[in-house]
């Protein structure tokens, strides 16, 4: 069964470097991710492993063998394109068959594939129509069911869910990972959509640029980020500026921006050096500024007004002006947690391991997690 | 199970590089050694000769008056086609009515019937005593410039309306209806939203009506009287000069093509150049005005005009000869025919040379302009060149092709040993040849790449994905592009009267028999064009149902 290594892949297109120097390795039978804003690069990798373009330099392997020079059709690769691809000129059940028919399968065999592909679609009554006559929803499972059906080993999805509306798309993501999961396939599926990749992937690769910024599980990407980019892509976060006023070990006190004394864990960072902290959302204990007079001097507290609430459902969102004139955006379940309304005078605490300290970027940090 | 055999081993081959590329390279040396190269070394061979003609100041001035009419007809006459031809594409695509769909058809007519049969319906119905000319007394408008104009308007009109309806097609009315929630009145969104955004295919089409126009050789001869542009000019002199004087002969000739073909290629750039820079007059807005033009009668009374000009001077003089048609059934001059006594043996022949000739030509465009088409649409040699050969291929769309068929003569002469049918078909081949790649390119650009993509994931070869998934999804513009091509060989005149002596083509046939070059009745001529054009409807009728329903994807 197929890993899928690239090692060194680069690819320009006139002078734009779409990839540069990329090694990634996906583990057999995982459901691979490919994550990044639009123009990263994620989908030239995608085509370069399926052959539908030829790198510039570096090597390409599939189940240990070297394939920079097989065809695509000699790849045991299916390819599931965005815009589906399904051919205008034949049903569905003739979409379906065209990789056993070209590849010369016995008649009776690529029949039986055919049907149980169909079968796993769940499209069996719809496989006389026209790819005009089916839903988008259809269409992409039919987009699937094809790529299966040619007896693919590696499933390669070029965001197979970016012409679906949303709720269509929530469903099917979860098919997806279902159908790859019980036919043992390796998937590697190219997405721009955050919450879609962590909600399906085994792993996830963070690119940028033409680079690979991190590759982890959704939790370790979440959890700990290896940069301010991924920290502001995956999930939502908060930027506080600062330096750093003492340094013991990874206990660090940073001085943030207006004078307040944070304490944090964090290593790579010396003293005085300009730092920004980064604090999710959900992480802050809120409570009201008069109950707080009362209670101890307590450390990591921020102070400030409530600026904005936003009632989202599920969760409550609320944007607090904190007093170095700083905002910050804070997120408390809504039917479990006390409410604050605009005006309110807050305290915000947080304990230092939940938070993450990076050296302050030489681009600057706007262009740092611009995506 | 050997088919299978051959099938698996073509496959494999057309994945490796070299035979793959091996078709492409085959097809651009054929495209340059049979098309494009032959009529600009002919010209040049004789180039020499050119200086006869500075000798005889009263034969190039007759030349240069010749030409400079072919443009003013051209120029002007385009214009007009365009006018009258937008109205009724609107009409077809935008209107509500069934009857839509045979007003679509009937306005193919005039491209399918070989131009000298319909120079000779013109000429009855507008100068014949049984014409219009009955109700005026006397002939309405004789042989001359006035008559060249109509004629040329009749044939180019078909071209204008095909590719304004394809346009309007795929136009998307999103544009429309925004400028109309904004508050323009029909008129208005169509004047400035609709045709500023159709002005590329305004343009096209007014550049194909103009080459056509420049192009037309037999009807003109049969209208011309004593007027000439161009063509008419170059076969004159052929039987004024030819035997008397072949150098001076030769001289004007070559004087004249290469005018005829560098203006018009300099005519043709300049309106692809500064074409699509041209500022429509969008600016100005009279919204009352524009307003009442939209109105419900104004409306009518512009669909009224369109379809009286269709019908009355484009129509109607185009099928006028099946009058003397029908007269030939009843008598006898169809015995005469179908026993092929006298002057119809070769009619006949002509006529199986002209459907042999144009059945050879298409199969051959087919081949070496496949390759050539998809080459050009999938850039398999890069983005420059895939221009560079739209440019050149499109070339002898535009010379005319008298001129054309000239210069591959003064070329072909050479190698004696090549038969005078061999020499119509390069003729042919040269000028049907980028109507075949031009539709074939745009079929071809139309296939996402997506297409071709998701075949080779699936397992299949190059040649499969070709066989599979190209042919298929462009069978029917394959189709229309072939017949075209057929039809367009049928017609042509020009180019076949310059490369041969002995054979005749059954244009040739027509316009010797209207000349009286060979003593025909109306009778004759009559039936000879109504066969003509009875055939070349068939084959309309064989388009529209091919092509009918399930064309487009």
């Amino acid at each position: 069964m197929p890993d899928v290594r690239v090692v060194n892949l680069t690819k320009s297109f006139g002078k734009i470097v779409a990839l540069d120097k990329i090694s990634l390795e996906v583990h057999d039978q995982e459901y691979f991710a490919l994550l990044g804003p639009s123009g990263c690069g994620k989908t030239t990798l995608l085509r370069l492993i399926a052959g539908l373009i030829k790198p510039d330099s570096g090597e390409i392997y599939i189940g240990n063998k070297r394939v920079d020079n097989v065809p695509p059709e000699d790849r045991e690769i299916g390819f599931v394109f965005q815009t589906f691809a399904l051919f205008p000129h034949m049903t569905a059940w003739e979409n379906v068959n065209y990789g056993p028919r070209v590849k010369n399968f016995d008649l009776k065999e690529a029949g039986t594939i055919g049907h149980e592909v169909l079968e796993l679609v769940k499209l069996h009554e719809r496989m006389n129509a026209y790819p005009s006559e089916l839903s988008g929803g259809m269409m992409q499972r039919i987009a699937v069911a094809r790529a299966l059906a040619a007896g693919a080993k590696t499933l390669l999805l070029d965001e197979p869910l970016g012409q679906l509306d949303a709720k269509v798309r929530n469903e099917i993501r979860y098919e997806m990972r279902r159908m790859a999961k019980d036919l043992n396939l390796t998937a590697i599926h190219v997405t721009h959509d955050q919450a879609e990749a962590m909600s399906i992937s085994d792993r996830i690769a963070v690119m940028r640029k033409g680079k690979i910024v991190q590759v982890g599980t959704p939790q370790e990407l979440y959890m700990k980020p290896n940069s301010l980019f991924v920290a502001n892509f995956i999930g939502e976060s908060n930027f506080l500026e600062g330096s750093v006023a003492d340094v013991n070990g990874d206990d660090l006190v940073i001085e943030l921006r207006g004078g307040a004394k944070v304490q944090a864990i964090g290593n790579g960072v010396a003293k005085d050096e300009r730092v920004v902290l980064v604090i999710r959302p959900e992480i802050f204990v809120v409570e009201s500024e008069s109950t707080k007079k009362e209670a101890p001097k307590k450390k990591n507290l921020l102070r400030g007004k409530v600026e904005k609430v936003t009632f989202e459902g599920t969760f409550v969102r609320y944007v607090i002006r904190l007093e170095s004139d700083d905002t910050v955006v804070v997120i408390k379940p809504s039917l479990t947690e006390k409410w604050f309304d605009v005006g309110a005078g807050i305290t915000l605490s947080f304990t230092p391991e939940k938070v993450h300290v990076f050296p302050y970027p030489d681009a600057g940090l706007t262009e740092e997690i611009a995506v | 199970m050997n088919r299978r055999k051959i099938s698996d081993a073509l496959n494999a081959l057309s994945s490796k590089k070299a035979p793959k590329y091996t078709t492409y390279v085959a097809a651009i040396v054929i495209f340059l050694a049979l098309i494009l190269l032959p009529p600009i070394v002919g010209i040049f061979i004789k180039f020499g000769s050119i200086q006869q003609i500075f000798n005889q100041p009263a034969l190039m001035d007759r030349a240069l008056i010749a030409i400079t009419n072919s443009f003013i007809v051209a120029l002007l006459v385009s214009a007009f086609d365009v006018v009258a031809g937008v109205p009724i594409a609107w009409l077809i695509t935008r209107g509500k009515s069934r009857w839509l769909n045979i007003l679509d058809a009937l306005s193919d007519i005039p491209f399918i019937v070989p131009t000298a049969a319909l120079g000779y319906s013109l000429l009855l119905f507008w100068n014949g005593p049984e014409g219009v000319s009955a109700l005026f007394g006397g002939s309405l408008i004789s042989p001359g410039w006035l008559l060249i104009a109509l004629l040329h308007f009749t044939f180019s009109f078909p071209i204008v309306v095909r590719v304004m309806v394809g346009a309007l097609l795929d136009y998307k009315m999103e544009f429309e209806r925004a400028s109309r929630t904004l508050g323009a009145s029909p008129f208005t969104a169509v004047r400035t939203v609709t045709l500023p955004i159709l002005r590329p295919a305004l343009i096209a089409s007014y550049i194909l009506s103009f080459a056509r126009s420049l192009s037309e050789t037999g009807a003109t001869f049969i209208v011309a009287g004593i007027f000439e542009n161009g063509p008419v000019f170059l076969q004159n002199i052929k039987n004024e000069l030819a035997v008397s004087s072949p150098s001076l002969y030769e001289g004007a000739t070559v004087f004249t093509s290469l005018i005829l073909i560098v203006v018009s290629l300099t005519i043709f750039a300049f309106i692809r150049i500064f074409g699509s820079r041209l500022r429509l007059p969008i600016k100005g807005i009279w919204p009352s005005f524009e307003r009442k033009l939209s109105y419900k009668k104004a409306e009518a009374s512009r669909n009224g005009i369109t379809l009286i000009v269709f019908f009355l001077i484009v129509l109607l003089p185009s099928l006028f000869v099946a009058l003397p048609a029908f007269q030939a059934l009843s008598n006898g001059t169809l015995s005469n025919a179908l026993s092929g006594s006298g002057i119809w043996s070769v009619y006949w022949q002509s006529l199986a040379l002209s459907y042999a000739l144009a059945g050879i030509v298409t199969l051959l465009s087919f081949v070496i302009g496949l390759p050539m088409a998809l080459m050009i649409a999938r850039r398999r040699f890069g983005r420059l060149t895939s221009t560079i050969f739209d440019i050149l291929v499109n070339i002898p769309l535009i010379v005319p092709s008298i001129a054309l068929g000239v210069s591959l003569k003064f070329f072909w002469q050479n190698f004696t040993f090549i038969p005078e049918f061999m020499l119509l078909v390069f003729a042919h081949l040269a000028i049907t040849y980028p109507y075949f790649v031009r539709s074939m390119t745009a079929a071809f650009e139309r296939i996402s790449l997506d297409m071709e993509e998701a075949a080779r994931t699936l397992g299949a070869k190059p040649l499969s994905v070709f066989r599979t998934i190209m042919l298929p999804l462009t069978k029917y513009s394959i189709l229309s592009g072939a017949i075209i091509v057929f039809t367009r060989s049928i017609s042509e005149t020009g180019a076949t009267l310059a490369v041969v002596t002995n054979l005749q083509t059954a244009p040739v046939v027509i316009v010797n028999w209207v000349k009286q070059v060979v003593p025909a009745t109306p009778s004759d001529i009559g039936l000879g064009c109504g066969i003509l054009i009875l055939l070349s409807l068939a084959i309309l009728l064989m388009l529209r149902f091919a092509t009918r329903g399930k064309g487009r994807y």
